[in-house]
């Protein structure tokens, strides 16, 4: 049984040492093999990219060698993929390979394309990519006086991230003792603050007690960067000094020009996490179309139910589990206290009062990942 | 041709009805239609409302069996 994961990351990370475990035995006798193809020999630690942005993590916190963080038994080829043939069961890569498989495992993540809004990538700043991160600390240190707009993308990963961002931004204004000389100007694209309406409810009264401005019903539509102006599809503008931007995403090109799915996202059963249509191939993490929010919590524990079910099949021959929409978000809301949001399918999220304990708890965390994704955790 | 697409967004909190239509406006053409399904009950209201702010034509709005069916069709 040759089992094909393609994508290094949080999801595919954690499939692979899941089932190496789970098959250990297997893999001992060679009835099993697991190899993954990847895009890139480091692992970035994602969510550390909000740290980097506020000058609180240098980017060399944010890797590991991808190798180091996988059993021993899985072979690594940094090869990305740039064919699926998968009538024919096996994939073609840019070095030149082609590997076949059995089971593939589909877990190349999103990229961020700023490029589809005009102006975007001129006249905002982000932290969704290492030197956007770098890049805006630099543009935030310089700032003295004047509008923060905060402006959001769709869809996303992260859904959390604009509420922290605008978070962070006030607290980090008021530690440098200018938060009286800036206005912090929040969009967000539907008829509320957040999605999650708890969410919404909680953090309103917050942006009305730090003096947050907020504009809802938003969807970005181009960006003046020389006017320094953004507009929305709504026909409202904001006139801005910096701007701050959530980029939209879509899946990676290669799963796009393969006609897997539209966007890069490829249609999978909300349950099975199989790809429609394809009984041996499984989609994990933000690549997937499901209607859940794009982070490393649902690619975890999608993730989760993947490799016991693969192993199953492997020792049973029949899946014995299903994914039920589980996520369970930290939300950092401000330099020292957190709360989390915790939802599936059928129950929404209930939001605790933020405190102390929760934010040296994601603290902790920002190490634990490491456990996490070797599947020790 | 214009094309209909339905969008399962029942029984999802994040990103939610309204936040997944978006995201296939975008992908769509115009003069496509979409049919978005929802379990939430804001959807009735939040959509008709963002479809008449952006500029969007919302086709029918009904309610089967605890399931919202919205039918929009892109515009610009
Ligand atoms: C600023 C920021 C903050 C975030 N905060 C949080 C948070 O607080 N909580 C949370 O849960 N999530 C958070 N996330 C989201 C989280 O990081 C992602 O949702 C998660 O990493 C998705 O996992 P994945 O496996 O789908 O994709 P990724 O982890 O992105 O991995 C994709 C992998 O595929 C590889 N790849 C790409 N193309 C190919 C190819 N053609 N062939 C082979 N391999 C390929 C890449 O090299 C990479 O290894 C945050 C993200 C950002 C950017």
């Amino acid at each position: 049984m040759r089992i094909l994961i393609v994508g290094g990351g949080t999801g595919g990370t954690i499939v692979a040492n899941n089932l190496a475990r789970r098959l250990a035995g297997e893999i001992r006798h060679g009835g099993v093999r697991i190899t993954m193809l990847s895009a890139s020999d480091r692992h970035m630690y994602q969510p550390g990219l909000l740290y980097v942005a506020f000058g609180q993590m240098m980017p060399d916190e944010l890797y590991r060698k991808q190798q180091s963080l996988l059993e021993s038994s899985i072979e690594l080829h940094i090869d990305p993929v740039e064919e699926f043939l998968l009538d024919q069961k096996r994939v073609k890569t840019a070095g030149g390979h082609t590997h076949e498989y059995d089971i593939l495992v589909i877990a190349t993540g999103s990229r961020i394309v700023p490029e589809e809004i005009p102006g975007l990538a001129e006249g905002g700043e982000t932290f969704y990519s290492e030197a956007g991160a770098v890049k805006m600390f630099k543009a935030l240190r310089a700032f003295q006086e004047g509008t923060v707009a905060v402006v959001v993308g769709v869809p996303h990963k992260c859904p959390i991230a604009p509420i922290e961002v605008t978070f962070a931004l006030h607290d980090y204004f008021t530690s440098r003792g200018i938060r009286d000389k800036v206005e912090i100007k929040y969009h967000y694209p539907i008829g509320r603050i957040h999605t999650i309406e708890n969410v919404a409810k909680w953090a309103l009264p917050e942006f009305e007690r730090m003096g947050i401005r907020y504009e809802t019903l938003f969807n970005l539509k181009e960006v003046d960067a020389k006017k320094q102006i953004v507009y929305s599809e709504e026909g409202t503008e904001t006139g801005y000094d910096l701007l701050v931007a959530i980029p939209p995403h879509r899946g990676m090109e290669v799963i796009e020009r393969q006609s897997l799915g539209t966007g890069g996202w490829i249609p999978t059963d909300r349950r099975q996490l199989k790809m429609e249509g394809h009984d041996d191939v499984y989609v994990v993490g933000d690549t997937t179309n499901l209607p859940v929010s794009k982070t490393g919590s649902a690619a975890h524990f999608e993730a989760e139910v993947i490799a016991q079910n693969i192993a199953s099949e492997v020792k049973i021959g029949a899946p014995v589990c299903e994914y039920d929409g589980k996520v369970y978000c930290f939300i950092e809301t401000g330099y020292d206290s957190a709360t989390y949001a915790m939802f599936n399918y059928e129950n929404p999220p209930e939001l605790k009062a933020p405190n102390k304990a929760m934010h040296w708890f994601k603290t902790s965390y920002n190490k634990m990942y490491w456990t996490s994704v070797r599947g020790l955790l | 041709m214009s094309q209909e697409t339905t969008i399962d967004a029942r029984n999802t909190f994040c990103p939610g009805p309204l936040m997944e239509l978006i995201t296939y406006m975008k992908q769509a053409n115009v003069g496509d239609t979409l049919e978005l399904l929802s379990t939430d009950a804001g959807t009735a209201s939040d959509v008709p409302e963002w479809a008449r702010k952006v500029g969007h034509e919302m086709l029918s709005s009904e309610n089967r069996d605890g399931v919202w069916h919205l039918r929009i069709r892109k515009a610009k």
